[in-house]
């Protein structure tokens, strides 16, 4: 209740909020792609020799395949030696504590609404903040580390725990996955790593929050998370980009993998950039996340708040493999003016007795086109699976598109299998109600929309609840009337 | 993957059969037509719009490529006719049209039924109106193919304000006692203002060597005209058959479909609805029940072009043995079609391991005042029914087969003819008693 | 309070209100009655602002201000409340969060500070025993799988929270068994005062046996053609509609 209302007094700035550059001085690799840049940011990274090969061999992978052209999205080419493919905020020495930290970055992120001081303590996040790829400094590491879960940087994590990089990395999206994971796994500079040992049950929620800062700089983060027998971990990611005319690329991998009885929750509120009302400049968002259901009785939750973007093009998945194992997937998608959003799930049943569910709920506005795209694949063993899928639509306007392209491929006579999908708009009798008891317009669509997406949105933590209802409104502002 | 060594040498192969043959009229849209499938090759596995439905790989490993019609010894047509259904029955044999074997019982004064090929030298302004107009030549290869290669057809037409109530039967007849039979066959329909037509569609093949059936048809519904349409594929024999069918619907316009599918080799449908006038009515509904090692696919799509019309699709299937189903549906609602009203549901069951089905119900919408959904189930016979029915002393077979013939039943709705009913319900239930 | 002059109102061109005049002030229940189609809920509609009816001639006056130049919201905000005849679901929005909203909305609207959580609680509990309300329907989805009562119900209570200058129910009584009637109509009578006016259109009689009205009006092919006393509402109810209908054919004669 104390959040809606929250919600409705802030939607008063019109533009994006978070649209602004702060004068850092970056440590930037020359423009392009090729194996001498790669080499670069490995060496920048102090990075082994095994990762550098790994990194290589993604990269000879990428120059091989082709940038899918399947997604319903049109964009001009990418012009992908053109882009800068490592910046890292120029640091002075080696930091070990919150106030050796950039005051400026500080800054940054006070304006982004995280804090890496003691008030972010009472509300119970740890947060690694990435800016510009590169994970900058990390709360309430030793708090964690008495529980033995490590939660770092990437680059920290390859120098402290490069057993479990070694065993884990690439092992639920392989390097040669798909044109935008190779490119990846060739030139990711930073992200998260996270551990959680047999038996642990995250006391806090883990928290990364992305910033893509330097122009012309693509971000190619790389987030993994192990969680051991019988472990429990939330995961949250926020994502905001500065305002630019051109577009930038950000082409990040996530991997989760989730070992018997072990459930990982990984929440994301994205909010790069969009692009402005005439469809300039915005973040190409070409994400491949997934979890592996390892073990029996596992559960991997995904849920997403995908408000900005000019482009998203993002399918988290789970693959349940352990039998008993469990996916969910929940999703609101926003659009509005010229972006384009193709996004959804792939559930692959591998085990026995494993279960799926799919609830997304896409709002196009504007000229926006809005696509949900989903695969349950149900193999030949996965005897009893089970999934449900609720797909909706909601268009604000005549001149925007909802697609939906749900495949549904069953193998074995046991799956019993669901999908709903249904198409609608906001009433205007809805409208009428709302303005009838003095509610304005602008809050009413507010108001409307957030109750079509509560399903969703209830799946978030609190903190991340509010903030995504914000966006929301946010987005939609002027879609109406 | 691509185009395998097999498929490269039979796409040439039907190129380059396309020269020295004597067709019978329309020969500029024959070569542009060619053109097209030069460009397109037959589908490999990396085709979307053919992903589960190999035609390509097994027209290369089990058919040599022929276009001129083989002999055929069928005498009578007896053994195929619909039991019970009075109809004007016009027959095709190995694609081509036989006057022979035909039997027209309509009034010529209301309704025209002749041979295609005949119909170009007699209905020219007609035919070039309407003929290759809504068929989409330049995307799909079975058209494009069809559209170069089609040997024989059938032409009817409808005149204004005239209630055809007797059935046209078109009975596809393949022999291949011989030799592997290679069918081209299209379909032009016209049923004018006020009118209404109902056609029925049957395929058989006789004899063991392999039938390819490539049918291409065009159908017209214009303003307040009806039409039913049913098609019933129960052809036992070894048949690769694919179908395009495009109805394109006027103002006003009601259209009722019902496609069967029982048997063949490989069976693909594509069913196109045009809804290019306001507040038209369309049902179209499809029952497939297979076996064995049937592929069945049922492609279809929707584009409501205009406001203010209504559709609703219903297809279910039973898959049993090692058959497989594939279900497509795709809504448009196009820009500016504001209050449509648009229903999809699919739904399956799987009877045994190897059985599977791929179902991809697929909205795309772009005006916001319009209603759609979409539904799509895969799964088992309800357990619970299944009890309650044996607690009431039904045997276990008995009981499934009651709940199957439930389940299928209700799909039979957009069929209005009683004895067609009649003989189609023969048929589900015969299916659904004897091999469940 | 509420002065309307001339009212004349369409609807896709259909012309619906011919000439109203009717003047409400504080303190005052009004009844508007008459058959189907004559125009009562239209009356009602363009009240509050429905933007479906176009407003083709005559004039209304709320508390000094031309009511019809302000949007619907501003007219909520103002004072004026609508008993819609029925009711909007709206999937996944609780009624409690929608009240706050609309609540700190009219405050707003009115210069005054929002309430705070402690203070709206305060007041709905207040609220919701006033008009026999379960605060389990008030914490699902606003209107959605309610009854015919339970929406009626949940009407009053919004008109309870919000305090309106001038209530406006629209057909409150249909779909209501004897009961629910009851609540609504004893929920309506403890909102009464001095300060505030109520007008309520229906088509029968029963509704004004539990809201007692000052005046009764008869709408009639767009135009008040009767008013009169409470007994008015009697005499309607014993001699029906057609009453009216002969008695207007004499006048047109004579």
């Amino acid at each position: 209740m104390a959040k809606d209302n929250q919600v409705l007094e802030e939607i008063t700035s019109k533009e994006y909020e978070h649209g602004w550059t702060v004068n850092l001085e970056a440590d930037e690799a020359p423009k392009g792609l090729n194996e001498d840049i790669v080499r670069f940011i490995s060496a920048k990274k102090n990075e082994p020799e095994w990762l550098l090969e790994w990194r290589l061999k993604a990269f000879r992978h990428w120059q091989k395949m082709e940038e899918p052209k399947w997604p319903n999205v049109h964009y001009p080419a990418i012009n992908y030696q053109d882009i800068i493919y490592y910046s890292a905020p120029k640091k002075k020495k080696e930091l070990t504590d919150l106030n050796e930290v950039d005051p400026e970055l500080i800054k940054t992120f006070e304006k982004l609404g995280i804090s890496l001081t003691e008030q972010k303590r009472l509300t119970g996040v740890a947060v690694d903040a990435v800016i510009d790829s590169v994970s900058v400094a990390t709360t309430f590491k030793d708090k964690l580390a008495e529980l033995g879960i490590v939660f770092c940087s990437f680059s920290e994590a390859v120098k402290e725990h490069p057993e479990l990089i070694k065993k884990y990395l690439g092992s639920v999206v392989p390097m040669n996955d798909n044109y935008f994971a190779a490119l990846n796994s060739a030139v990711f500079s930073d992200g998260s790593f996270c551990y959680i040992p047999k038996g642990v049950r995250c006391p806090m929620e883990l928290s990364t929050y992305f910033r893509i800062n330097a122009a012309n700089t693509g971000q190619f983060e790389r987030t993994l998370i192990v969680a051991d027998e019988g472990s429990y971990v939330s995961y949250l990611e926020g994502c905001t980009a500065p305002m630019r005319d051109e577009n930038q690329l950000h082409a990040a991998v996530v991997e989760l993998y989730a070992m018997k009885d072990a459930e990982i929750k990984y929440s994301t509120v994205q909010n790069w950039y969009p692009g402005d009302k005439e469809g300039k400049g915005g973040i190409y968002n070409f994400v491949t996340k997934r979890g592996l259901c390892f073990g029996d009785h596992s559960k991997i939750s995904w849920t997403q708040v995908e408000t900005g973007s000019a482009i998203t093009w993002k399918y988290p998945s789970c693959v349940l493999k352990g039998d008993y194992s469990m996916g969910e997937f929940y999703s609101v998608a926003v659009t509005n003016n010229y972006q384009q959003a193709d996004t959804g799930t792939k559930m692959i049943h591998i085990g026995k007795n494993t279960k799926s569910r799919i609830v997304s709920k896409g709002i196009s506005a504007g000229k926006s086109q809005n696509s949900y795209r989903g695969q349950v694949h149900v193999m030949k063993r996965a005897t009893n699976a089970r999934n449900f899928s609720q797909c909706d639509s909601l268009l604000m306007g005549d001149q925007c598109g909802a697609h939906t392209f749900p495949y549904i491929d069953v193998e074995n006579q046991t799956a019993r299998i669901e999908h709903e999908a249904t198409t609608s708009k906001i009433g205007e009798d809805q409208i009428f109600y709302c303005l009838q008891r003095g509610i304005d317009e602008e809050a009413a669509v507010a108001l409307i929309v957030n109750g079509y997406a509560k399903e969703v949105l209830n799946q978030l933590p609190m903190e991340f609840a509010v903030e995504a209802q914000k966006l929301l409104a946010l987005t939609l502002e002027g879609s109406v009337g | 993957m691509g185009n395998t060594a097999v498929d490269i040498d039979l796409n040439k192969e039907i190129v380059s059969s396309f020269s020295g043959q004597d067709f019978s009229g329309a020969i500029d849209s024959r070569e542009l037509a060619l053109m097209h499938f030069q460009k397109l090759g037959l589908p490999t596995n990396k085709s979307e719009e053919y992903r589960f439905t190999p035609i390509g790989k097994n027209l290369s490993k089990n058919f040599t490529w022929k276009t001129v019609s083989t002999e055929s010894t069928i005498g009578s047509i007896e053994p195929f006719l619909m039991e019970g259904v009075e109809a004007s029955v016009v027959v095709l044999v190995n694609g081509i049209y036989s006057s022979k074997l035909s039997h027209i019982k309509h009034d010529k004064n209301e309704i025209t039924v002749m041979s295609l090929t005949d119909a170009f030298k007699t209905h020219e302004a007609i035919v070039a109106q309407y003929f290759g107009k809504n068929l989409p030549t330049e995307s799909d290869s079975f058209v494009a193919m069809n559209s170069a290669f089609w040997q024989s057809g059938v032409f009817i037409h409808v005149k204004e304000n005239t209630n055809v109530e007797k059935p046209v039967l078109i009975l596809h007849v393949n022999d291949a006692q011989n030799a592997q039979v290679n069918s081209q066959t299209r379909l032009l329909a016209i049923v004018e203002k006020n009118s209404s037509l109902s056609v029925i569609e049957k395929f058989e093949s006789v004899g063991d060597n392999y039938v390819f059936h490539n049918f291409c048809e065009e159908i017209a519904v214009k303003e307040n005209a009806r039409l039913e349409y049913c098609k019933v594929q129960n052809d036992a024999g070894k048949s690769i058959q694919v179908a395009n069918t495009v109805i394109h619907q006027s103002a006003t316009s009601k259209v009722d479909t019902f496609t069967l599918t029982l048997d063949g080799e490989m069976v693909r449908n594509n069913l196109t609805i045009v809804i290019d006038g306001e507040n038209c009515e369309s049902h179209f509904h499809g029952l497939y029940l297979l076996k064995g090692n049937t592929l069945a696919d049922n492609h279809t799509v929707v584009d409501h072009k205009k406001p203010n019309s209504f559709s609703n699709e219903l297809y279910k299937g039973i898959m049993d043995g090692n058959a497989k189903g594939v279900f497509n549906g795709k809504i448009f609602v196009r820009p500016h079609a504001q209050k449509t009203n648009a229903f999809q549901s699919n739904r399956n069951i799987l009877l045994s391991d190897s059985a599977t089905v791929n179902t991809k119900p697929q909205l795309e919408i772009w005006a916001d005042d319009v209603k759609c959904s979409h539904g799509c189930t895969s799964g088992q016979l309800d357990e619970e029914a299944l009890f309650y029915l044996r607690s009431r002393g039904i045997p276990a077979d008995t009981a499934k087969a009651m709940l199957l013939y439930a389940f299928a039943l209700d799909v039979l709705a957009p069929v209005k003819n009683e004895s067609l009913k009649t003989y189609l319900d023969k048929l589900i239930s015969d299916r659904l008693h004897k091999n469940f | 309070m509420l002065q309307i002059k001339n009212l004349q109102a369409s609807i896709e061109g259909k012309q619906i209100l011919n000439g109203i005049d009717l003047q409400v002030n504080a303190g005052e229940v009004h009844a508007i009655m008459g058959p189907n189609g004559s125009g009562k809920s239209t009356l009602a509609s363009v009240l509050a602002g429905r933007e479906e009816y176009e407003v083709t001639g005559g004039e209304v006056e709320f508390l000094g201000k031309n009511l019809l130049e302000l949007e619907p919201d501003q007219r909520a905000g103002e004072g004026i409340f609508l008993a819609f005849q029925y009711p909007v679901e709206i999937p996944g929005v609780s009624t409690v969060n929608f009240m706050k909203t609309a609540v700190n909305k009219i405050r707003a609207y009115r210069g005054q500070n929002a309430l705070d959580a402690v203070a709206f609680l305060q007041l709905m509990k207040e609220k919701m025993k006033l008009v026999e309300i379960d605060q389990a329907l008030l914490s699902r989805s606003l209107n959605e799988g309610f009854s015919g009562g339970e929406k009626k119900r949940n009407e009053i209570f919004q008109m309870a929270m919000l305090e309106p200058t001038l209530s406006i129910l629209d057909e409150t009584d249909s779909g209501l068994d004897i009961d629910a009637l009851r609540i609504v109509a004893n929920g309506v009578n403890k909102l009464r005062n001095k300060n505030n006016a109520t007008i309520v259109v229906t088509h029968y009689q029963r509704l004004l046996d539990y809201i007692v009205p000052d005046f009764v009006h008869v709408l009639y092919k767009g135009r008040i053609v009767k008013s009169g006393g409470k007994e008015l509402a009697k005499e309607l109810e014993a001699k029906g509609y057609d009453w009216i209908k002969s008695q207007l054919a004499d006048s047109v004669i004579s």
